[in-house]
C-alpha cells in the first residue's frame, strides 16, 4: 500500500463495492434526489470538522444522520411534498456549508477536492475507513435486505402482514448516510450520487432478480473505478469524474442488451 | 367457532389536521366471516381498512386485534418500477418463506401457475390481480383484507374471483374484511355490509343494508334495483369457444337459459 495509486485503486473499489447494492435501493426506492440531498449536506459536515476539529467522517456522518432524520420526520408529518423538502434541506445546507466555510479565514480549504474527490491523496487510514465502514454499511444492509426489500415493494402489505416498513427505511437511510461519508473524499459531494445511481440503473439490464442486481451493481462499479483511475493517469484528469464518465460509458452499452 | 373475532373496531376514528377522514365505526370481522366495506370515493373504506390492520393508529376510539391474526393484503394499488427486476415466485415470497410447492400451489387457485417466472411489470391488470390474491393466502391468513380485489378482471372474471374468495374462506376457516365501492357483485357472498360516508352510515346483511333509507341516499334508489339482480346464481359457464357448459356438466351450442335467470332483466329476442 506504498504505491498512492495501488492506495487510490484500493479505497475507489472498496467505495464502488458498497455504493452498487445501497445504489439499488437508492433507485427501487426513487431516492435520488435524496441521495444528492445527504450529499449536499457532507459540504457542511466538513466546514463542521474544520471548526470543531473532528474527523471529516464523522462530521460529514453526523451531518447526513441528522438530515436524514429531520427528513424522515417531515415526510411523516406529511404537510410539505417531500420533492420540496428534500430541494429546502438541500440547498439549505449547502449555502450553510458554503458560508460556514468562508468564514473559515484560519485555513485554507480546496473546493474542488471536496467537490469532485481527491483520490489519489488517499492514506492508509482513509482506506481502513473506508474498507471497515463500507462493511458495516454491507452488513447492516444484509440483516434488514429483506424486510427493506418488502417494504420497498410496497409499504402497505409489509405494514398490514406484520412488519414495520418506516423503521426498516429509516435504518436504510441511515446506511446512505454512512456511505456518503466514507466516499466524500474518493468521489466528493457533487459525485457520490451517480456512484450509486449508475451502477445499479447499468446493472438492472443483466439481472433477473433484486439479489442478482445488488452483486452486479457492485462488480460494475469496482469495474469502472479501476477503469476510471486508469483513465485519470493515462490523460492525467480529475478521478472521481473520470470514476463517473467510466460508469456512464458502461451504461450506454448495457442498453445495447436485451432487457430481462 | 365462529365466534372467534379477529378483528374489533369500537368507535373509531381517524382525523388527520382538522378533518375527519372517517369517525366513530364500530364493528367486527369473524373467523369465517366476510365483510365488506362499502361507500363512495373519499368516504373512508381504505383509512378503515388501515385502522383495522394497524397500518394507521386511530386518533379516537379502538380497533383491537387478536395476537395470533395472519393478514393477507391484497391492497388497491401497487405500482412496479421498472427499475425493480422482480418474478412473480419471488414477490410471492415478499413477507414469508414459502417453499416452491405452497408457491405453485397458490398460484393455481387463482389459475395462474403459468406465470411463476415472469416479471411482474410484465403482467395484465387481470393477471397482476390474480398473482396479488395468490400472495395473500399463500399465507394461510388468518384475516385476509381485500381492497378492490377485482380492479382490472373482467365481468366473468370478478364473478370467479368472489367464488373463490367465498370457497377460501370455508378453507381457510379465515376472516375477510373487502372493500368495494359497488356492491353488487360482492353481494352473493357477503355476510355483514358496512356501509361508510365519513362516518358509518349503516350496517347489516347486504339485504337489509340494500333496502334501508340510508343506503337509497347514498347511492340512488337505482341502486337497490341493482343489487336484487345478483340474487341468484349462475347455472351455466360461457366456454372460450363461445360455447356453454350448464351446471350439470353438459355441454351446448347456444345459450337457452341467458335472459330467463335474470328475474329483472329483459328477454333479448
Amino acid at each position: 500500500m506504498d504505491d498512492f495509486v495501488v492506495r487510490a485503486g484500493i479505497a475507489a473499489v472498496g467505495v464502488a463495492l458498497v455504493a452498487g447494492p445501497l445504489g439499488c435501493f437508492v433507485i427501487w426506492q426513487r431516492l435520488s434526489y435524496f441521495g444528492d440531498t445527504l450529499a449536499h449536506g457532507a459540504l457542511l459536515g466538513i466546514a463542521l470538522s474544520f471548526l470543531l476539529g473532528t474527523a471529516p467522517v464523522l462530521s460529514v456522518f453526523g451531518v447526513c444522520v441528522v438530515m436524514a432524520l429531520a427528513l424522515y420526520a417531515l415526510q411523516r408529518d406529511g404537510t410539505t411534498a417531500s420533492d420540496a423538502l428534500l430541494g429546502i434541506l438541500s440547498h439549505g445546507a449547502l449555502a450553510l456549508g458554503l458560508l460556514v466555510i468562508g468564514l473559515l479565514t484560519t485555513v485554507r480549504i480546496d473546493m474542488s477536492a471536496l467537490l469532485f474527490g481527491d483520490i489519489l491523496a488517499v492514506n492508509r487510514t482513509d482506506i481502513y475507513t473506508i474498507w471497515l465502514g463500507g462493511a458495516a454499511c454491507l452488513a447492516g444492509l444484509a440483516l434488514i435486505w429483506t424486510r427493506l426489500f418488502a417494504a420497498t415493494v410496497n409499504g402497505d402489505i409489509a405494514g398490514a402482514e406484520g412488519q414495520k416498513p418506516d423503521q426498516v427505511r429509516l435504518i436504510f437511510m441511515l446506511l446512505v448516510a454512512g456511505v456518503i461519508a466514507i466516499a466524500m473524499k474518493v468521489i466528493g459531494v457533487l459525485l457520490i450520487t451517480a456512484l450509486l445511481i449508475i451502477p445499479a440503473a447499468t446493472a438492472r439490464r443483466i439481472a433477473s432478480t433484486p439479489e442478482r442486481m445488488a452483486i452486479v451493481a457492485a462488480l460494475i462499479g469496482a469495474t469502472c473505478a479501476l477503469l476510471g483511475l486508469q483513465i485519470s493517469l493515462i490523460w492525467d484528469v480529475q478521478t472521481g469524474p473520470a470514476i463517473v464518465v467510466a460508469a456512464l460509458a458502461c451504461f450506454v452499452v448495457s442498453q445495447a442488451v436485451p432487457q430481462r | 367457532m365462529t365466534e372467534r373475532k379477529i378483528i374489533a373496531l369500537e368507535n373509531a376514528g381517524f382525523r388527520a389536521g382538522n378533518r375527519w377522514a372517517v369517525r366513530d365505526v364500530s364493528f367486527t370481522v369473524k373467523a369465517g366471516e366476510i365483510v365488506t366495506l362499502i361507500g363512495p370515493n373519499g368516504s373512508g373504506k381504505s383509512t378503515t381498512a388501515k385502522m383495522a390492520l394497524g397500518i394507521t393508529a386511530p386518533t379516537a376510539g379502538t380497533a383491537w386485534r387478536s395476537p395470533e391474526m395472519v393478514v393477507g393484503y391484497v391492497p388497491q394499488k401497487v405500482a412496479i418500477d421498472w427499475t425493480l427486476p422482480l418474478t412473480v415466485s419471488r414477490f410471492m415470497r415478499l413477507t414469508d418463506r414459502l417453499s416452491v410447492n405452497e408457491i405453485t400451489a397458490a398460484l393455481e387457485r387463482t389459475g395462474v401457475p403459468h406465470l411463476a417466472k415472469d416479471q411482474m411489470r410484465t403482467l395484465s391488470g387481470g393477471e397482476f390481480q390474480r398473482v396479488l390474491l395468490a400472495r395473500a393466502i399463500a399465507r394461510k391468513p388468518s384475516l385476509m383484507v381485500l381492497d378492490e380485489p377485482a380492479q382490472g378482471v373482467d365481468f366473468q372474471g370478478e364473478i370467479e374471483l368472489y367464488r373463490l374468495i367465498g370457497e377460501l374462506r370455508e378453507e381457510l376457516d379465515c376472516g375477510v374484511l373487502m372493500i368495494s365501492h359497488d356492491l353488487h357483485l360482492v353481494m352473493a357472498q357477503t355476510d355483514k355490509v358496512i356501509c361508510l360516508n365519513g362516518h358509518m352510515c349503516c350496517a347489516g346483511t347486504p339485504m337489509a343494508v340494500s333496502e334501508s333509507e340510508d343506503y337509497r341516499n347514498l347511492f340512488g334508489n337505482r341502486a337497490g334495483d341493482t343489487l336484487a339482480v345478483y340474487q341468484h346464481s349462475h347455472d351455466h359457464t360461457h366456454l372460450p369457444d363461445g360455447r356453454v357448459q350448464r351446471a350439470d356438466g353438459a355441454v351446448a351450442d347456444h345459450c337457452d337459459t341467458c335472459g330467463t335467470e335474470h328475474e329483472h332483466s329483459e328477454k333479448v329476442s
